[in-house]
């Protein structure tokens, strides 16, 4: 079997089991939805402050609701020691973790595609056609770089006794550039920015999703030697 | 691992000792005594020497976090996860002083206690990103886990630290900044004290670094003691 097979076979098995029972993906989309519906509370969305802090409320959508599904990614593997059956395969270990960021990103995708234009939807936000494309691009690399580094955090603390506590508290220090840059990115280009202005945060996003998705390479397989 | 050098703290450790006590005096005479105030901010301006020197040692034991990180991973020795502990431990002491000595100094001079400088806020990032190292290490109970996953983070933080401190500073560029954290002119007599009191912190860290290998070596032999004794009954 080479990496690549390797890597959609992987996503395909997490596909298919999670398309048994779609629990992870209700659960995800839900929370994201309740998360935003929290935020109505809290910010009046009458008022015009919400056209400023929307670019947040969406980021903080995405990665609360994220969290869920990456942190269920390898604890998931430990009932009746699937992990082990893994790494029992004969493949490459960092295709195991390019396999769960592949599905990881694929979830996140499906919980996106539905959510955000709920979201515009829900605060009368007029997306102007013109900054749709850069939009899914923003949306796109920082959800990989949040993902990106999800997944190998994930991978670390499902060991741990409490991972589902221990994940957040790992991982959110470590995600700060992703969640930085792609609100800004998303807040200009919501605004109609010039394209210079949100071009570098897309540049810091980029850089972080290469160097996050090449360190798993050198360092996964310490994470899940047994 | 053998019983009989329980007690012994190393060759260096009373140089090391006193080789302190006599920088950090020197460097309390000069910074209270010797050199002169700052013209603009007056008396609060002596907190730099403090607030930098500790600095310093924040990104200085992070780094030696990262590097004994790669040499437990590439060795598989216990002692250099040993080392990175200790080091991540005093790491979040002296990042704990740059946190509170830097409002302080900015409440006298800037008139606001904090602001989201890249400064600041990098060095805020930087103390969750330690606080999380050592969470790691106290959710495994296995040694050999928690020094392999916690040797993991330890890279991943330092590779993150400088993107963190990029983005922010991308950030703050954009956005007009209220105060500028504009240098001042420095007296040679404040350049040596700085001087003098960045070596007597950076002895302080050594020696509160060895000190901590030799309790953790402690307690690693006592376990070893006590796994010995239950064995025998």
């Amino acid at each position: 079997m080479n990496f690549f097979s390797g890597i959609s076979a992987i996503i395909w098995k997490d596909l298919k089991a999670e398309f048994r029972t779609k629990q992870l993906l209700s659960s995800m989309l839900i929370f994201a939805v309740l998360t935003l519906i929290i935020f109505v509370f809290a910010f009046d969305p009458t008022k015009d402050v919400v056209r400023q802090v929307f670019p947040g409320m969406i980021w903080v959508c995405i990665v609360f609701a994220g969290v869920l599904g990456v942190n269920r990614s390898f604890v998931s593997e430990k009932q009746n020691d699937c992990l082990t059956g893994i790494l029992l395969a004969p493949i490459n270990r960092t295709a195991i973790y390019y396999g769960k960021t592949g599905g990881n990103l694929i979830y996140m995708a499906i919980v996106e595609v539905i959510a955000l234009p709920l979201f515009a939807v829900l605060f009368n936000y007029n997306i102007p056609a013109a900054s749709i494309f850069p939009l899914i691009l923003v949306v796109f690399l920082g959800t990989l770089g949040f993902i990106a580094v999800g997944t190998f955090l994930a991978a670390l603390t499902s060991n741990a006794r409490s991972s589902e506590i221990l994940l957040p508290i790992i991982l959110f220090p470590v995600m700060v550039p992703v969640i930085l840059s792609a609100v800004q990115a998303t807040g200009a280009i919501l605004s109609g920015a010039q394209t210079a202005d949100w071009v570098s945060w897309l540049k810091i996003l980029t850089a972080f999703d290469v160097i996050f998705l090449t360190v798993p390479v050198l360092l996964f397989e310490y994470v899940l030697e047994v | 691992m053998t019983i009989h050098n329980i007690t012994s703290k190393g060759r260096f450790h009373n140089i090391l000792a006193w080789a302190t006590f006599i920088a950090v005096s020197v460097s309390i005479y000069m910074i209270f005594m010797w050199v002169p105030n700052e013209k603009v901010q007056g008396p609060v301006s002596k907190i730099i020497y403090f607030h930098i020197s500790s600095a310093w040692l924040a990104f200085f034991a992070f780094f030696l976090v990262m590097v004994c990180s790669v040499a437990y991973l590439k060795t598989r020795d216990l002692k250099w996860d040993v080392i990175a502990y200790s080091s991540a431990e005093i790491g979040v002491l002296f990042t704990t002083i740059v946190l509170v000595t830097g409002p302080i100094w900015g409440r006298a001079s800037w008139n606001a206690w904090w602001t989201w400088d890249h400064r600041l806020t990098t060095t805020l990032i930087l103390w969750f990103i330690y606080i999380a190292y050592l969470m790691i290490r106290s959710s495994f109970s296995e040694e050999e886990k928690k020094a392999r996953f916690s040797a993991v983070f330890g890279i991943i933080g330092f590779i993150d630290v400088p993107i963190v401190w990029m983005s922010i500073r991308w950030w703050r560029t954009i956005h007009p900044t209220v105060v500028s954290s504009g240098g001042f002119a420095m007296d040679p007599r404040m350049v040596a004290t700085l001087l003098v009191s960045l070596l007597a912190f950076t002895l302080l860290f050594f020696y509160l670094l060895q000190k901590g290998i030799f309790i953790l070596n402690i307690k690693n032999q006592t376990q070893i003691i006590k796994q010995k004794i239950t064995e025998i009954r």
